[in-house]
């Protein structure tokens, strides 16, 4: 090391200014920081899984009574913002790979519209749960699901009890979902001004990377997240 | 490279939202569930750099994950499945 007696200062040659001192190596700080960020979208997979599982458990006992109910949200807006998702996903991989090429207008754009996307995403949310407001689709006091037929059973209706269940669930699996959207808008919000400032290079732009994972992880959520809710029993 | 990946998962969205209505009785679910595994694992292995990473325990982790995954739903529903009084 340096015999500079001052703490922190050393030779810029012996090692990337970004390397950590208990790292060896940039690579194996790369695959550290990788590597907690996938623990943690572990923890993430548990969370999520368990109300994936509430949900599974749910739909095979009342599987009439969720055909019904998931037959008045509206696929078509599920379907866009599936699509959406899978936009910004791929902005999402244009920014990290215009970081390693040193492309910063591209790497702010891809930011940028990787945001808005999101942005879009909530947007489209929001205008499905104004209609459940307003069709008495909310769980609770005001929830109201009568004389409405099975799916492919004519002259049954649905029990509105179990049919509360899966607006239970859809609220609060699509709920987490977006909660876990608007973290990860904050989170690019941080990587957009950190991109702004010029910190990212070749050599370092993992942020760029770990948000990525985050992102991606709530996509590949969403992605399961729409067939389940909104494709139940959707042939005439 | 992204471009077709994105390409695909676009066309699976595409099919899955078209084949929910035609009816396939109990594969509905099924295609629906297998189109969007497909999905996930694009984006897993290409837009999440699963392919090709460097890191050596991070297939460990991914895979012990779903290994997890699999436990809670697997026997959770074999639980419930197998009940055969009302």
């Amino acid at each position: 090391m340096s015999d500079s007696t001052v703490v922190g200062l050393h030779d810029e040659e012996q090692h990337h200014p970004e390397l950590l001192h208990h790292f060896a190596e940039p690579q194996q700080q790369r695959d550290a920081a990788s590597l907690g960020m996938w623990i943690f979208l572990a923890t993430e997979v548990m969370f999520f899984g368990g109300l994936f599982c509430a949900y599974l458990i749910y739909r095979r006992m009342y599987f009439g009574d969720f055909g019904a109910a998931s037959k008045s949200i509206d696929a078509t807006l599920g379907a866009t913002n599936t699509a959406v998702l899978i936009c910004s996903s791929l902005t999402v991989v244009l920014a990290v790979w215009a970081a390693q090429t040193a492309l910063r207008k591209l790497l702010i754009g891809s930011l940028v519209i990787t945001m808005l996307l999101g942005m879009v995403f909530l947007g489209i949310k929001a205008k499905e749960y104004k209609d459940k407001f307003e069709e008495h689709h909310v769980p609770g006091a005001s929830f109201s699901f009568d004389h409405v037929p099975i799916p492919g059973h004519p002259g049954q209706y649905a029990n509105p009890r179990h049919a509360e269940i899966f607006f239970s669930l859809y609220f609060i699996m699509t709920g987490l979902h977006a909660l876990h959207m608007i973290i990860g808008l904050g989170l690019f919000a941080w990587l957009l001004f950190m991109a702004w400032k010029g910190r990212f290079t070749p050599e370092y732009h993992t942020p760029i990377e770990i948000g990525g994972l985050y992102w991606h992880f709530v996509d590949i959520v969403w992605i399961y997240l729409f067939p389940l809710l909104y494709l139940i029993d959707r042939h005439p | 490279m992204y471009f077709s990946v994105w390409a695909a998962l676009l066309l699976g969205t595409f099919i899955t939202y078209k084949v929910a209505y035609i009816d396939l009785d109990r594969f509905n679910a099924a295609v629906a569930l297998t189109i969007a595994t497909i999905k996930a694992l694009l984006v897993a292995l290409f837009f999440m750099h699963i392919k090709g990473a460097h890191e050596k325990l991070l297939k460990l982790v991914v895979i012990s994950t779903l290994f997890f995954l699999f436990i809670l739903l697997v026997l959770s529903m074999a639980d419930y499945g197998t009940r055969t009084w009302s």
